[in-house]
């Protein structure tokens, strides 16, 4: 049992292994802070742009969509942090991460998006427009806000998924949590900093999960 | 052909409408005086909410022409969005926006559109809500109103961008019959008001009170047209009698 707790939860080694983690931990907020809002930013002009009904429009959108749903993230991340500089566009590892991330995860909030416009009555955009609203406001003002509502849920288990993918920017170098706990293993010759990076990964997104839950019950409940 | 001297507001010419192979609106003509009420009937599928929807391009007709208080509703250059703050339009569904309280269903046009502020536009909101007599529900959601309040509200939305003509698209058929009475006392106070009107409705009492004109329409075109009392009582074509007859079984 000693050395169970030796090997897993050692304060010692944590206190030892801990500058490196919080590097990594920062980045991976930071990661966060900076891809999430790429994300849903290019899931709404995504999703916007799914309500054109235009041919020229809508087919390149479509595999627009599927190609970046369908490309491993990871493989996606390399051919940017790799390709585009052959084309002289050097963006750096953030950039890289960026860009990765704008077209992957935006594919994705995207169609959750579109699920969630489709599901509000035609009516309520005839409403709007009946009184004047241009096609852009009906989308901010009466479209998107009931959009979202109805697929919450979806849109958070994505954004859980999204925290948790960020640590694939460690094969272009970026510090984040995992990459810097692996480190710290490699150094310390112990598992202790792989846990506290779950650990501090559970912290971060234990608030997400309940805030889910508590979501879902209520629409299970709305449903009955 | 408007029911009175006045000069049109709403002035439709040969309407024609197809939906792919449908041929939903044959060539129908339209014109309603300045604070005219004209009631629209005919059976399901005739093309009543078609013909509505094209006066404020709703729908875009497939030909004809559309003017409404002086504006080319049809021409490319003419700005849409403005027009349409002229023309108020009521739905069966009364589609009132489920995440805004009464208030700010009726203040979103005014702030976003006619470009007021937060203040002027409340107020004014405030004041079309007094006109359906729901001030006191200013805050309330939607799902918080019974369909007759909801419906009420959706006038209120309308009324509040002054508009010079109000379209209703059966407007009580949605409605527990308890509730119709409250909506169609308010459409008569806006008459009375002076406000220009066309309704699709069943309620043929409403009609034969508060109706300049009764138009019957049938498969895409206008059969007949005249004073409620003529229609009624005295229709010249066998198909607005049959139709007539059945509403009044109802
Ligand atoms: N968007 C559309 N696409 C295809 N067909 C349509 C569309 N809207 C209406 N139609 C068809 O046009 C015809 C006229 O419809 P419309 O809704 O104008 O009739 P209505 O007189 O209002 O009938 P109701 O009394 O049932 O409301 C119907 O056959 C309908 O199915
Ligand atoms: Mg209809």
């Amino acid at each position: 049992m000693d050395l169970f707790l030796e090997t897993f939860f050692s304060w010692q080694i944590i206190s030892e292994a801990w500058p490196i983690l919080w590097q990594g931990l920062q980045a991976t907020l930071m990661l966060s802070v900076l891809v999430v809002p790429l994300g849903v930013a290019g899931g709404i002009i995504l999703a916007t742009l799914s309500t054109v009904r235009n041919p020229w429009v809508k087919w390149p959108l479509r595999a627009w969509v599927d190609t970046f749903r369908a490309l491993p993230p990871l493989v996606l991340l390399v051919f940017i942090f790799a390709g585009l500089p052959f084309i002289g566009l050097d963006v750096g590892a953030w950039g890289a991460v960026a860009i990765g991330f704008f077209l992957n995860t935006g594919a994705y909030y995207g169609e959750i998006l579109r699920a969630g416009i489709e599901s509000v009555p035609r009516g309520q955009i005839e409403a709007a427009r009946s009184t004047g609203l241009t096609r852009g406001q009906t989308m901010a003002h009466v479209v998107l806000p009931q959009a979202v509502r109805n697929v919450l849920p979806d849109l958070i288990s994505n954004t859980l998924e999204v925290v948790k993918l960020t640590s694939i920017a460690s094969v272009v170098a970026l510090p984040e949590l995992l990459f810097q706990a692996r480190q710290a293993q490699s150094v310390t010759y112990n598992a202790t900093p792989i846990m506290a990076a779950a650990v501090a990964y559970f912290i971060l997104l234990w608030p997400l999960v309940r805030l889910l839950s508590r979501l879902e019950n209520r629409q299970l409940a709305g449903r009955r | 052909m408007t029911g009175s001297g006045r000069a049109p507001i709403v002035e439709a010419r040969a309407i024609h409408k197809h939906f792919g192979h449908l041929h939903v609106l044959k060539g129908v003509d339209l014109a309603v005086a300045e604070k005219e009420l004209v009631f629209l009937i005919g059976p399901s599928g005739s093309g009543k909410s078609t013909l509505l929807r094209c006066l404020n391009r709703l729908e875009d007709p497939s030909s004809g022409s559309v003017v409404v208080d002086g504006i080319d509703m049809l021409d490319p250059r003419t700005d849409i969005n403005k027009a349409r703050q002229r023309i108020g339009m009521v739905f069966q569904s009364f589609n009132l926006y489920p995440h805004m309280t009464a208030l700010g269903n009726v203040a979103l046009a005014l702030r976003k559109v006619q470009g007021m502020g937060r203040a002027e536009a409340e107020a004014k909101a405030r004041a079309a809500l007094d006109r359906v007599h729901l001030a006191d529900r200013a805050d309330h959601y939607p799902l918080q109103l019974s369909g007759g309040q909801q419906q009420r509200v959706a006038i209120a939305r309308a009324i509040a961008l002054e508009p010079r003509v109000m379209l209703f698209d059966e407007p009580t058929s949605a409605l527990d019959p308890e509730l119709v009475g409250g909506v169609l006392a308010v459409m008569r106070e806006l008459r009375e008001d002076g406000m220009t009107m066309v309704v699709v409705s069943h309620e043929m009492g409403f009609a034969k009170a508060a109706a300049d004109r009764v138009v019957f329409m049938s498969d895409g075109a206008i059969i007949e047209e005249g004073i409620p009392s003529e229609i009624f009582t005295n229709p010249s074509h066998e198909r607005t009698r049959a139709f007539i007859s059945q509403i009044e079984r109802h």
